[in-house]
């Protein structure tokens, strides 16, 4: 790989040993006590001195492996070495060639699975990684505030119309893209605020909403038009919508419908769904003053499943004032799907975690509010088809414990809408859209998919990977090339 | 967008609205309904649409004042506009020719049950519509069911208007007296239970309206979920109308009841804000 003159002389700056010497920085956060008292963001990001010198970790390896580990390809060695050589605007120049919103996904991406993961520091060093992640959202936070935002060049301007189908990462990456090749996109979401499950799921402590309203206002000046409170399928019919001139759709409608368990007593009063709980909280404004949806408090608050939409719910209700908020999951600490640094979180906020634990009914009180959960306990047995070990029962552990809340977060079906609506559209058995491969287009002509919607309930890099990848299809299919 | 462009007052606590909505207005079929949000900080609660006209782009919306969101809908002046609406929502009444149809309606159930009285009607149904509300004043949209109906008595709590009693004696006066081939009942949780113990009793099938508790309305949250013939429902996208014999009302009392003591909180707190402004 040909290097520029500016890095094989960064490079020659420090040798190996001394890059290697240096220690993993640790993000500074708000103290658990704090937290506990607001939403306010946990991780408070580097400062520049502490992002240079973590970005001098990084060895810039031949064939960086990072980069593998990355489901779009982020040029991670580049990015670092400009944070390394102090031109920060370049460095987030780098990183949105693939990665269109890093401020996001720096904070989002479960990057001890991805990015990190594949880093040489862990993976054959035995030490810890370079902070990828922080560094990515360091690069991303300083070019936001720095009032100099790359906006990325336009293509050929076309009249030809694209419509968007949601506006969560999958549908925004979509037309991010779509407006650089030149089109005219549209995008409908079915709520009243924009952002999908990063507005209405992950809480402002995780991701605050001003980096969400940020990053669809460049979308905005790029020429991409927002249309809320329209549901495709109800509002307008993508018939409507051919009608009035799209040549091309892609939807990014996102899980929706949640699971249950299906056990005795799970539609008392007090046992909501996550995406209810945190629906409430960070869309409707329920836990502040003056907005008229109401929420409950519970006191003893039990999250059932360990995925970062139960963290999420956890730490939410750990932060409303309940005494006890526990996870209570079927597995272990190593089966558990959620963010390392989230379960991290949730335990110095003092959130319990009854691992290898099972509800098996919920008991209510005279008027009908949840009152004690019954549990059994749980052992690892086989792996299964996830290669996770599969929980078993032990016999006769059943015991109960007091809960007047109850919070279901085992997972989300795909939103059935839009099938419903074309019954020509080809879905898979659980309800997906099925795609053709790298293009994500489905059967029917002119019609792409990504994200959740495809994929079943992944990660919000994922869904911006997909939305990217219809993009191009999409471009491809209306230029002819 | 959403501009009220005229109100009326139907009786105590019922006003009716006609607001811009001209996407709506021409998908809409009876049985459906939208999500309305006042303001930035306004709650999303479920309305049915009880008229439109695809021409003019505009939905019929008739409210009844029961706590903060209502209030505030409710106050919106013409020339106003709603916020947020969103819809159509759920699934549109199955309307068929069947022969007499049993429309029963308790309080402000009247308003979802008016354009499915209608669209029986339209179908060439005879029907025959019975009113309930607790007195006088609470009875609304006579004057238009009427218009609909072959057949209209109304039942007051405390006789002050038409025959004294409940909702099933009046419904089971007409069961007796001629064959009924298919009801609509929508009221209150409670209302539904009995009327449709009693159509259960004569084997009459009857479709329920169910008033669950609601936020996206696109099958995202479940706090509209419900237990119909043992199996769990989003009232938003598999309602709100089902087989009234299979819904477990009992479990429907207890969920809706579930924010009582929050939302009488909040609507204290609106009420008090209202005097003191
Ligand atoms: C609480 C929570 C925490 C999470 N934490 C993480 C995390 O830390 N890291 C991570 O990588 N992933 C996380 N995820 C997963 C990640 O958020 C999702 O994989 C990702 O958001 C999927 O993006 P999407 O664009 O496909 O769908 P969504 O974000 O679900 O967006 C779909 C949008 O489409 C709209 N819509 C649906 N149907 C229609 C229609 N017919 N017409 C118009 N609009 C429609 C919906 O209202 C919604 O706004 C989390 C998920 C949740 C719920
Ligand atoms: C599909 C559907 C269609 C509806 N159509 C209409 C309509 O056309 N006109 C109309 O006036 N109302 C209708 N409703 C009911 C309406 O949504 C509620 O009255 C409203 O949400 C109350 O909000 P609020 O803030 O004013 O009162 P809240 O403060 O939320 O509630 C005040 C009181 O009303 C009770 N309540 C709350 N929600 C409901 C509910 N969904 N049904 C019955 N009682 C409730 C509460 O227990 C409480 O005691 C419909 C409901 C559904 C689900
Ligand atoms: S986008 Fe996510 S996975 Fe890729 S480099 Fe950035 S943090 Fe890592
Ligand atoms: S693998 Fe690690 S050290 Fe190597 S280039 Fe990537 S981040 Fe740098
Ligand atoms: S209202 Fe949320 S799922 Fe029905």
């Amino acid at each position: 790989m040909i290097r520029d003159e500016w890095r094989k002389e960064l490079r020659k700056s420090m040798t190996a040993k001394e890059r290697m010497a240096i220690k993993r920085v640790v993000m500074p956060m708000e103290d658990p006590i704090e937290r506990l008292k607001g939403n306010t963001e946990v991780n408070k990001g580097l400062s520049v001195f502490e992002a240079v010198k973590e970005a001098q970790r990084c060895l810039d390896c031949a064939n960086p492996p990072c980069i593998q580990g990355c489901p779009v390809g982020v040029d991670i060695p580049t990015f670092i070495k400009y944070i390394e050589a102090g031109d920060f605007l370049k460095s987030a120049q780098v990183i949105k060639q693939s990665n269109l919103f890093p401020a996001i996904c720096g904070r989002v991406c479960p990057q001890e699975v991805q990015c990190e993961k594949n880093c040489i520091y862990f993976d054959k060093l035995n030490k810890e990684p370079v902070a990828i992640g922080y560094l990515e959202r360091f690069v991303a936070d300083y070019e936001r505030e720095s009032g100099t935002t790359y906006i990325p060049e336009i293509g050929k301007i076309s009249q030809v119309k694209v419509a968007v189908v949601g506006s969560g990462p999958a549908g925004i990456a979509a037309a991010g893209d779509l407006a650089r090749y030149g089109y005219q996109v549209s995008v409908y979401e079915a709520l009243h605020e924009l952002g999908g499950v990063l507005r209405y799921g992950i809480p402002e402590f995780r991701l605050p909403n001003h980096i969400i309203e940020f990053e669809i206002d460049n979308l905005k000046k790029i020429g991409v038009k927002f249309y809320t409170n329209i549901i495709i399928g109800k509002t307008l019919s993508h018939d409507d919508l051919k009608e009035s001139g799209y040549k091309a759709f892609f939807i990014g409608s996102g899980a929706g419908l949640p699971k249950f368990m299906n056990i005795p007593g799970e539609n008392h009063v007090g046992i909501m769904s996550a995406n209810e709980y945190l629906t409430r909280i960070n869309l409707m404004g329920a836990a502040k003053q003056d907005y008229d949806t109401p929420v409950f408090y519970g006191r003893n608050v039990a999250v059932i499943g360990g995925g970062n939409t139960a963290m999420d719910s956890v730490r939410t209700a750990k932060r409303l004032g309940a005494e006890r908020a526990m996870i209570i999951y079927r597995r272990s600490f190593n089966e558990m799907p959620a963010r390392k640094e989230e379960i991290k979180h949730a335990m110095e906020e003092g959130v319990e975690f009854l691992n290898l634990n099972e509800p098996v009914e919920y008991l209510a009180d005279e008027n009908g509010r949840v009152n004690r959960i019954k549990l059994r306990r749980m052992e690892l047995g086989e792996p299964d088809a996830s290669g996770r070990c599969r929980p078993v029962p032990l016999k006769d552990s059943e015991y109960s414990l007091q809960a007047d809340m109850v919070i279901v977060s085992i997972g989300v079906s795909p939103n059935p809408l839009i099938s419903m609506h074309m019954p020509e559209l080809k879905v898979t058995p659980s309800g997906t859209i099925e795609v053709c491969g790298e293009l994500m287009k489905a059967n029917v002509e002119g019609f792409y998919a990504g994200g959740d919607i495809v994929r079943g309930g992944a990660t919000v890099i994922a869904a911006m990977g997909d939305g990217r990848k219809a993009a191009f299809a999409i471009h491809r299919y209306l230029s002819g090339i | 967008m959403n501009k009220v462009i005229a109100k009326e007052n139907l009786g105590k606590n019922v006003v009716r609205f006609e607001i811009e909505a001209p996407l709506i207005s021409r998908k809409r079929q009876p049985g459906n309904f939208v999500i309305v949000k006042i303001g930035r900080k306004g709650e999303r609660i479920p309305l049915t649409i009880t008229g439109s006209d695809a021409e003019k782009g505009t939905i019929s919306l008739i409210v009844q004042i029961v706590g903060v969101s209502s209030h505030k809908i409710a106050s919106l002046k013409v020339g106003e506009t709603v916020t947020d609406v969103v819809g159509p929502l759920g699934r549109p009444t199955h309307i068929e020719k069947v022969g007499t149809v049993l429309c029963a309606g308790g309080g402000v159930g009247i308003a979802p049950l008016l354009p499915i009285a209608e669209a029986f009607h339209e179908a060439g149904n005879r029907i025959v519509t019975v009113l309930a509300a607790r007195t006088k004043e609470l009875v609304i949209l006579e004057k238009e069911m009427r218009a609909f109906s072959d057949e209209l008595l109304v039942m007051t709590d405390d006789g002050s208007q038409g025959m004294k009693g409940l909702i099933t004696e009046g419904m089971e006066q007409i069961i007796r007296r001629e064959t009924i081939h298919k009801a609509v009942t929508i009221g209150p949780a409670i209302m539904m239970k009995y009327t449709s113990l009693l159509t259960k009793k004569y084997n009459i099938p009857t479709i329920a309206s169910l008033n669950t508790i609601m936020i996206d309305g696109t099958g995202m949250c479940g706090a509209c979920r419900v237990t119909v013939a043992g199996q769990r429902k989003f009232a938003c996208i598999d309602g709100p109308e089902f087989n009234a014999h299979e819904v477990d009302f009992d479990e429907l009392l207890i969920r809706l009841a579930g924010y009582k003591k929050e939302e009488k909180y909040n609507y204290g707190e609106f009420l008090k804000g209202k005097v003191a402004n």
